[in-house]
């Protein structure tokens, strides 16, 4: 408790009277402070040029992860990272330093990625975040590339004998704040005419555990992360996922925009993998293929070429991913498809050759 | 000798230089605080530019896009704009603050002169309360409210039906909504002429004891003007107000006043923590007043009650209202902890939704901070005047 009003006190230290000499005192003692305040207004301005330069003196990369998104970014109990936007993280880290544990997590709501991000506390947000248009332009942000073709879904209790998201109408969806979801869940109920209350929380876990407990008739995410989240609950098999998928939501890792050398870094880092998935480079088979006759091939591990410099790494930048985390499939099978307990399928996310979307530009 | 009493009386100072450093001093500090204000606000500027991040207050009036669960003015997520979403929140913050000053008030005048109470049980239930509730972290408080509480309401297919057609379940308290006709103003008219009525007659009672030193008891008359005459209206009119019950659709209740849950677990943590300290706060200035001084109203002849209300109150609320205003600052601010349970104040709505959509934390901050310290500032400034009006003036 505090004692007495406080603007008292303020009014008195104010109205304090100084012998003169005592105030040429603390105009001395204040000049410095003055100067070194000046300095920190005036002086050092943001540049976020050297952002290869500053992980290499650092010694790790610092990657902006979901901390609670299991398949995608979530601490197991011994605390190490997993999940498919870790890895990525991990390859980043594996192509600069050849040690894919060079990486410090740290661990973004959706709410708070971004401003991480723009301040420069992390190097990369690598946590299934969308690519919009107003993200890539006005928050200072760039999209390197989708490496996940995803799009948002509806969950539901089984008992609601639900079969569509065009039944809900008049129904309460706990939704995550600061999301796309958020956005999206309006206009597609204003676009079917449908009444919707909508009760909106920080973080994705304070969401799933209020409708879970019966806030809320459904709960609304990308549909990667309602498979995800689906496995925390008490019963999952008694929640359904909805077939309709209401939105396009590309996820994408992103980079602070005007340093180009280090988002294309992170760009190729993503296109290195799909190549290495369709030329058929694998954990297990890359010491092999090194030795290829595949022009192709050899290009992208840096047996030919001078590729790795070009981006300011080494020439076996690609090998050093490969080998310590493997190709797009093997991660994406072994994090989130039929590898993991989420079992998403490949879809959108398969390679162009089979009919997906994924698709790596050459390197030559 | 003369000189030597002048050497010992207190001496003028030398006045005008003195206070011409003064001003000089002062005006320098205000253009070197300016100056550096200008500065740090330019140097943002610059450098949010350089970074390609969007700034000024241009996205105000954007379409905001996203639905807020409890609006008490008028709000669409399609036509409304980033600025409307910010009153929303705002009035949510300021609804949830005044209903929680008002109940956090009365139970802690409550339980603090329980506290004073001679019955044993009484006063250690009170004591009980206060070092449990101040000792336990707000938003553990808040949390458990929310998830303990309110979340273990039956769900809506098991929703308990109230007298009257109140509907409560774990997704709010339903209450049949009030309709009125166009005769219902006269009902409202007979209130205030009540009163109204009732003013009249303490005053003329009050000027009569003071001429004749005789009380008469008014009770029974005020309340008759106050309760008896609008009901009196309101059967005259025949009965001009009906009720429209919420009804229970396939997923919710529609219709009728809604109380969300969240809301509900705001003010109840917020009421139940504050009034722990204000309770000690009334403690402190009721001990405050000196036996003396009800001894005296007794012997003057005063009954306990009158003694209390005339004598012992007066002197105490000197006591008490400084610490109570920062009571009160504290539930303005702690109200903000909305944001742990998805309660739609202008924290959650505006430095949320609003700041991660437009993405302009500076500005959107700026307005945050600026608009909690001008409802921190006028809530002091009227308790500061109220303050004033009911000092005690020395004789």
């Amino acid at each position: 408790m505090r004692p007495a009003g406080d603007s008292q006190v303020c009014q008195n230290s104010l109205a304090l009277t100084r012998p003169p000499i005592l105030k040429g005192l603390i105009m001395k003692r204040l000049a410095p402070a003055i100067a070194l305040a000046t300095v920190a207004v005036f002086g050092p301005q943001a540049t976020w040029a050297q952002t290869l330069g500053s992980i290499k003196d650092r010694g790790e990369l610092i990657c902006g992860a979901n901390g609670t998104l299991a398949g995608f970014g979530l601490p197991d109990p011994q605390g190490n990272w997993t999940g498919f936007d870790v890895d990525f993280c991990r390859a980043i880290a594996a192509a600069i330093f050849n040690d894919p544990t060079k990486v410090k997590f740290v661990p973004l709501t959706s709410k708070d990625r971004f401003t991480a991000l723009q301040s420069g506390e992390v190097d990369v947000l690598s946590r299934n975040t969308s690519w919009t248009l107003s993200r890539d332009t006005s928050l200072g942000l760039d999209f390197t590339a989708v490496n996940y073709y995803d799009g948002q879904g509806f969950m539901v209790h089984k008992s609601l004998k639900v079969s569509s998201a065009l039944e809900l109408n008049d129904a309460a969806v706990c939704v995550q704040q600061g999301t796309t979801s958020e956005l999206n869940l309006t206009d597609y109920f204003r676009t079917n005419h449908m009444g919707l209350k909508t009760v909106t929380f920080v973080t994705a876990d304070e969401a799933l555990k209020a409708y879970e407990s019966g806030r809320c008739d459904s709960y609304t995410t990308d549909s990667s992360g309602l498979y995800g989240e689906r496995l925390q609950l008490a019963e999952p098999s008694q929640h359904i996922v909805l077939p309709e998928i209401i939105s396009k939501e590309p996820l994408s890792p992103a980079v602070r925009h005007g340093d180009n050398q280090w988002s294309d870094i992170v760009r190729w880092t993503h296109f290195a993998m799909i190549d290495a998935e369709e030329l058929g480079v694998t954990r297990a088979n890359v010491d092999e293929k090194v030795k290829s006759n595949d022009p192709e091939t050899r290009r992208l591990l840096g047996s030919e070429g001078q590729f790795g410099e070009a981006l300011g790494l080494t020439n076996d930048w690609a090998y050093r991913i490969i080998k310590h985390i493997g190709n797009y499939g093997e991660s994406f099978e072994r994090n989130v498809g039929q590898g993991s307990p989420l079992k998403i399928v490949r879809g959108l996310n398969a390679l162009w050759t089979k009919g997906g979307l994924q698709y790596g530009p050459p390197i030559r | 000798m003369v000189e030597k009493i002048q050497s010992l009386l207190p001496q003028e100072p030398p006045r005008r230089p003195r206070r011409i450093g003064g001003i000089v001093l002062q005006i320098a500090l205000i253009v070197v605080i300016t100056g550096l204000a200008y500065g740090a606000i330019l140097n943002v500027a610059q450098n949010l530019a350089r970074a390609h991040i969007a700034s000024g207050f241009g996205f105000w009036s954007n379409t905001a896009g996203f639905d807020i669960s409890q609006t008490l003015i008028s709000y669409s997520a399609s036509t409304s704009s980033f600025g409307r979403a910010f009153w929303v929140g705002l009035l949510n913050t300021l609804v949830v603050a005044a209903i929680g000053i008002v109940l956090a008030t009365v139970l802690g005048f409550i339980i603090g002169i329980a506290r004073l109470s001679r019955n044993w049980l009484v006063a250690r239930l009170a004591g009980g309360y206060v070092e449990l509730i101040r000792n336990v972290p707000l938003l553990l408080q808040l949390l458990f409210w929310y998830n303990a509480v309110l979340k273990a309401l039956p769900e809506l297919r098991g929703s308990v039906g109230l007298p009257g057609g109140g509907i409560l379940n774990n997704r709010g308290l339903f209450l049949p909504r009030p309709e009125s006709s166009p005769h219902f103003s006269a009902v409202l008219i007979a209130l205030f002429a009540g009163i109204a009525a009732a003013l009249v007659l303490r005053d003329w009672s009050r000027r009569r004891r003071e001429r004749t030193g005789t009380q008469i008891r008014i009770l029974w008359p005020v309340l008759g003007l106050v309760c008896g005459l609008p009901l009196a209206a309101f059967a005259l009119a025949g009965f001009p107000l009906s009720f429209s019950a919420p009804q229970m659709g396939r997923f919710n209740v529609s219709g009728g006043i809604e109380i969300l849950p969240e809301f509900a677990a705001l003010v109840l943590a917020l009421t139940i923590y504050t009034a722990a300290f204000i309770a000690e706060v009334v403690r402190a200035g009721v001990l405050s007043v000196h036996a003396g001084q009800t001894e005296a109203a007794q012997a003057l002849g005063l009954r306990f009650a009158a003694a209390l209300h005339l004598v012992v109150v007066p002197q105490a609320m000197r006591v008490i209202i400084p610490p109570l205003t920062s009571q009160y600052l504290n539930l303005i601010k702690n109200s903000s902890l909305a944001v742990a349970i998805g309660y739609p104040d202008l924290v959650q709505v505006f430095a949320g939704s609003v700041l991660n959509i437009t993405g302009q934390a500076v500005e959107v901050i700026a307005i945050t901070m600026t608009v909690y310290l001008t409802i921190s500032l006028f809530t002091s400034l009227l308790i500061n005047l109220y303050a004033r009006a009911t000092a005690i003036v020395e004789r």
